[in-house]
């Protein structure tokens, strides 16, 4: 086996770069694990036909990465550094073990892909980590892990879970994947549509907890919104014909598009109706509508799309005031045909509230109580409709409840804020 | 790699069964019996059986190097065990498609049995 290590020397002619003080020795970082991290593990599961082991390599070589590259400098080729030291470290794992020569042999005779050959690896990998036989929180863990290169500490970080908890999770889900075989493929046709819409209420979950968590005081090397909109990317990379994928990735576009304008510069968490429209990321949103488009063209509807379609609908219009609340009424009637759940009935309120008024709102807001009455949106948007109505005491109840129910730092923030301003 | 099923339903469905009118409880059997044998032809049954209801089950306790007989099943639970296949399929997803077209009830429980030449 070559001994040589292409990216062991730090990079050649370039002082050293310090990963935490250089933004963009940072994002080299996250852009070597995203794009190597799933490859090599994909690449590694195939070889060894041992998922658990595949998968603690790579991460075992992104967290020597860590430690290695602030003081040696981000490799030229970080992708054949990380290859080369988790397949040392499968070899020194699987030494410990006399019935292992075989395995030891076919790595060590390996030159696995440090360029992108078998993108469909990666595809496999993430039906794997997305199994409906893993618990969904689990599904999202090992997808980061796995998939996107984060370590166990991030995750638990972002999930705002102990790392023991975290790691005791994925521990887990892997063991479940060796011991159930759990199958390491794309699914067959008749399975195909199940199997990837559990595949993208994963990237959607992983999604809206980075979007939310923004506004978290938590100090983190990675944002779980971005790395959901690549995975979401890269599915759609690898399975084109699927418009559910790039209406799920047009979603993810045009909200990250208002991201500028949804924290004012204290830090506040600024909502749709009062953000200022110029600091939404134009290019961005016509790239989402763009999407939109391609997948429309696919002749085949689903509830990405039609979210798409709202948060679509919401970007195009240049005022809250101008919005087209008939359409997005409209859109949300729809999604309820496809899926009833009591938070899109909800946000189909606050359309009808423009649209029809307050009143015939607030009813239908009301009939969700007994589902919803848990859901701290339930009674910020009775609170917001009740102050409308002209009923500021009622009000003021509602919002109170909604902070008792509200976990997330920015929107309990947000709460406390207007109940100042209530008399 | 060997996986047992373990065919469950409610105790509201067993007592449905009971109930049930002769012809439709032998055109429910037929379908039962359908799935076995289809799986058979394919190879994927090593095993199986249907047991009898949870008011016919004794169950033995060994605690403390004693041993204690009582009438029952060992978990009072309103789901109930009514039989089991053992089947040799290539992964859990192939199992679990046996699963998902079981004729005889509401629930299965799918679980890899182990194979004690991996220890």
């Amino acid at each position: 086996m070559a001994r040589r290590e292409p990216g062991r020397s730090p990079a050649r002619g370039r002082p050293p770069r310090a990963l935490t003080e250089s933004p963009a020795a940072t994002d080299a970082v996250v852009a070597a694990f995203r794009e190597e991290a799933g490859r090599l593990t994909g690449a590694l599961v195939r070889l060894l036909g041992d998922f658990d082991l595949a998968e603690e390599v790579v991460q075992d070589s992104i967290v020597a990465a860590l430690e290695k590259w602030p003081a040696q400098g981000v490799p030229d080729k970080p992708g054949a550094w990380l290859m080369t030291t988790a397949k040392r470290r499968a070899i020194d794992i699987l030494r410990r073990d006399q019935r292992h020569q075989e395995k030891i042999a076919l790595l060590e005779r390996s030159t696995l892909p440090a360029e992108p050959v078998e993108a469909d690896d990666r595809l496999r990998l993430i039906f794997t980590c997305c199994h409906p036989a893993i618990a969904q929180e689990a599904q999202v863990a090992l997808t980061l892990r796995a998939v996107a290169g984060f370590t166990t500490p991030e995750i638990a970080a972002a999930f705002l879970v102990s790392e023991a908890t975290m790691a005791q999770r994925i521990v887990r889900a892997k063991r479940k994947i060796v011991t159930a075989h759990i199958p390491y493929r794309v699914p067959q046709d008749d399975e195909l549509a199940g199997r990837l819409d559990a595949v993208l209420a994963v990237l959607y979950l992983m999604f809206n907890e980075g979007y939310l968590s923004r506004g978290r005081q938590v100090a983190m090397r990675r944002d779980i919104a971005e790395d959901a909109l690549w995975l979401a990317r890269l599915v759609a990379q690898l399975m084109p014909d699927q418009p559910e994928v790039i209406g799920l990735l047009a979603l993810m576009k045009l909200s990250l598009a208002r991201s500028r304008a949804r924290f004012d510069e204290a830090g506040d968490m600024v909502l749709l109706p009062d953000q200022d429209r110029n600091l939404w990321d134009h290019a961005a949103i016509a790239e989402g509508i763009e999407l939109l488009e391609r997948a429309g063209a696919m002749r085949a509807s689903g509830p990405y799309q039609l979210q798409a379609a709202i948060a679509a609908l919401h970007s195009e219009s240049r005022s809250w005031e101008e919005t087209d609340w008939h359409q997005i009424v409209l859109l949300y009637d729809a999604l309820l045909r496809l899926t009833d759940s009591p938070v899109v009935r909800l946000n189909r309120a606050v359309a009808l509230s423009h649209f029809a008024g307050p009143e015939i709102a607030l009813g239908e807001v009301n009939d969700l109580a007994i589902t919803l009455g848990g859901y701290h949106l339930f009674h910020s948007t009775r609170a917001e409709l009740l102050d409308r109505l002209g009923e500021p005491g009622l009000a003021r109840e509602a919002r109170l409840r909604a902070l008792e129910l509200c976990q997330n730092p920015a929107e309990r923030s947000l709460l406390e804020r207007k109940l100042l301003r209530s008399p | 790699m060997k996986y047992v099923l373990l065919f469950a339903g409610t105790t509201d469905e067993q007592e449905m069964w009971e109930k049930l009118p002769k012809e439709q409880l032998a055109a429910a059997y037929e379908a039962v019996n359908k799935w076995f044998e289809d799986h058979s032809k394919a190879g994927r049954i090593v095993g199986g059986e249907e047991l009898r209801g949870p008011s016919t089950a004794t169950t033995v306790r060994h605690k403390n190097g004693k041993v204690t007989i009582t009438d029952g099943p060992f978990i009072e639970a309103k789901e109930v065990i009514g039989g089991f296949a053992i089947v040799e399929v290539k992964d859990l997803d192939e199992a679990l498609a046996m699963a998902k077209s079981w004729p005889g009830g509401s629930l299965v429980e799918v679980r890899p049995v182990v194979d004690h030449r991996e220890h």
